[in-house]
């Protein structure tokens, strides 16, 4: 039980704060060791591998405005769709050099996170995820209709990624596709990470717990959001580009609700606001959505939502907010 | 002596209700002002125009002689103005050295630092313990709000006002709700305030009132119905009328 104890209390706690120790735990490299094994021991997952990596890096995106800033959206598509359409559209009008997609994809997105969250942030609640839809729905309409440049309804394809430092192919097994995808979610995770131990980070969750009590201390509280909401969009880019990169396709599903709404339900099943929901998440989800779509191809979905439904009833932390509850239960009973 | 903080014809309505009338009011430097009257007499409405939570709809408001009138919340934060709410108005699922520390951090300009600022994250840390320690509050600093009993909450809801090291302390019945058994923790904490802080008390137990303060106004449906030393205040007989009359046994 003792160790069971501490093994539990090393996972899943609460990210951040002005005590909390912000120093790399063990156990924070953990995702990335099993990441590498996977790549290792199980090459044919290599593709499935991919995507998830890209998901998590875009559910820790929205981790950061929804579980740090408290900002709910329904809409945080637009960026990573804009992302990948930028670099989408770059690689086959322009370059195909990898790195420079990935940056023209964050600037895009983070142009665009910046003037729609300007306008958006000066809203609450309801009105503004209203508003986070309708951005979003804009944009879909948009690339549908934008042909010349999107390919519209049939997507954008005849894109070829030039090697990654001239060096690594994009292959058909997903090597590489892999590799690059764990580069930048780690990079990703890294900066994320940084933002959420820092005061900047403190007074978002300072926000996401009373806006009132945040504007009677002085905060700038809308200036916070916007800030927070570019950087989340820039990495929703990135994220977005990596998907066209590792796919060389960009397809109308990266705007689409249902991607947006999938990716509200990971984060959630994963736990908000700690930082390693946005990686337990992904991973449970998609991979169950892999598995039970071989076996019940009509069922799958009920079974997430049942899921869903349990943990919003009886788990509002998510899956690591399990691991908490399980810890200081295991706390109490070694009791003092 | 030039006020801290003066109010010169300030009016609020709510549609057709009044909720301040005409309200000319100041506060000297290192005052001891309650604002006393009746629920719903506008006490709080007052306050938050003061912060400019809520906008006046005529009138003006003077900070340390600036017209601050249509300046923002956190200007008047910066220019020394800060306050505690009636109904706590916290950082629930924060601990309680996070809660004061947020507040440290807006005062000393650290609050939106994002990178190498790890030293002066120490000195808020540092200086959010020792406010905390000075409250009696240093073996909750670790613990989450939610889980405090409500009367330390109350204590936490003023240690966030004072992480400001505020000129002027707004304080909207800050014993609201505590036992009396256990209120005296927050008038001790009130009484030992720096002298050279301006405060305004709202409150509604009238032997603290007539304690604490100096000088006292009575505002009834939104106006001020006199201002003047706690015995003017105790003989008056509107006064008694309005306010004592109904709450005072
Ligand atoms: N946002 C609002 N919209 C409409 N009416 C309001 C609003 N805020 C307050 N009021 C009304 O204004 C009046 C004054 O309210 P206020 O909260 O300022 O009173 P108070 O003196 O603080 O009372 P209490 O002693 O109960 O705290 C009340 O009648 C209240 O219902
Ligand atoms: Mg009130």
């Amino acid at each position: 039980m003792t160790i069971a104890a501490r093994l539990l209390s090393r996972l899943a706690p609460h990210a951040g704060g002005y005590i909390a120790d912000a120093r790399i735990r063990p156990i924070e490299y953990l995702p990335w060791v099993v990441a590498i094994i996977i790549y290792v021991a199980a090459p044919e997952y290599l593709p499935l591998g991919s995507y998830i990596l890209i998901l998590m890096l875009f559910a820790l995106s929205l981790d950061l405005i929804l579980g740090y800033g408290g900002i709910i959206t329904l809409g945080h598509t637009a960026y990573f769709g804009i992302g990948a359409y930028s670099a989408g559209i770059l690689a086959k009008f322009v370059t195909a050099e990898p790195f420079t997609g990935l940056v023209v994809a964050a600037v895009c997105a983070g142009v665009f996170g910046l003037i729609t969250g300007a306008v958006i942030l000066r809203t609450t609640g309801l009105t503004l995820l209203m508003l986070t839809l309708a951005i979003t729905s804009i944009c879909y309409e948009v690339a549908n209709k934008a042909n010349d440049w999107t390919g519209g309804a049939d997507g954008l394809s005849g894109i070829t990624m030039n090697p990654v430092f001239g060096q690594f192919r994009f292959d058909m097994f997903g090597n590489t596709a892999y590799l690059y995808s764990l580069v930048f979610l780690i990079l990703g995770w890294w900066i994320v990470r940084r933002i959420v131990y820092s005061p900047f980070g403190a007074s978002l969750a300072g926000i996401r717990e009373n806006p009132v009590r945040m504007h009677a201390i002085g905060a700038p509280v809308y200036g916070r959001l916007v800030v927070v909401y570019t950087i989340s969009a820039m990495i929703a880019g990135v994220a977005g580009a990596l998907l066209t990169h590792t796919t060389q396709f960009v397809g109308l599903k990266v705007l689409g609700f249902e991607l947006s709404g999938d990716l509200v339900v990971m984060l959630i099943l994963g736990g908000v606001g700690r930082l390693y929901g946005a990686i337990v998440g992904p991973l449970i989800y998609l991979v169950a959505q892999d598995l039970l779509a071989k076996q019940y191809p009509e069922y799958w979905y009920f079974w997430i939502g049942a899921l869903l439904v349990v943990i919003v009833l009886f788990a509002r932390g998510g899956l690591l907010g399990i691991v908490d509850a399980l810890r200081a239960r295991f706390e109490k009973a070694r009791g003092r | 002596m030039t006020p801290v903080l003066e109010t010169r014809a300030l009016c609020k309505s709510f549609g057709a209700l009044t909720v301040a009338d005409t309200i000319d009011f100041h506060l000297g430097a290192g005052a001891r002002h309650a604002l006393i009257g009746p629920n719903g007499a506008g006490k709080t409405t007052f306050v938050n125009m003061l912060t400019g939570r809520i906008p006046p709809s005529s009138g003006s408001i003077m900070l340390g002689g600036a017209d601050i009138t249509a300046a923002s919340q956190s200007e008047r934060v910066k220019r020394g103005l800060g306050r505690t709410f009636q109904i706590n108005t916290l950082f629930r699922n924060l601990t309680v050295v996070d809660n004061v520390a947020l507040s440290v951090a807006e005062r000393t300009d650290v609050g939106g630092g994002l990178f190498g600022v790890a030293s002066k994250q120490k000195a808020v840390v540092a200086e959010s313990m020792d406010l905390l320690g000075s409250l009696g509050l240093a073996d909750d600093a670790r613990a989450t709000v939610i889980g405090l009993p409500y009367g330390k909450q109350r204590l936490v809801e003023i240690a966030i006002a004072l992480g400001l090291k505020p000129k002027v302390l707004l304080l909207d019945e800050p014993a609201a709700g505590v036992p009396s058994l256990e209120s005296h923790r927050i008038l001790e904490v009130i009484a030992a305030l720096p002298s050279d802080i301006a405060v305004l008390i709202i409150e509604h137990d009238m032997d603290l009132v007539f304690r604490f303060a100096k000088r006292i106004t009575v505002l009834a449906q939104g106006a001020v119905l006199m201002e003047g030393t706690p015995a003017e205040i105790r003989t008056d007989l509107r006064v008694r009328q309005v306010y004592l009359g109904e709450d005072h046994v």
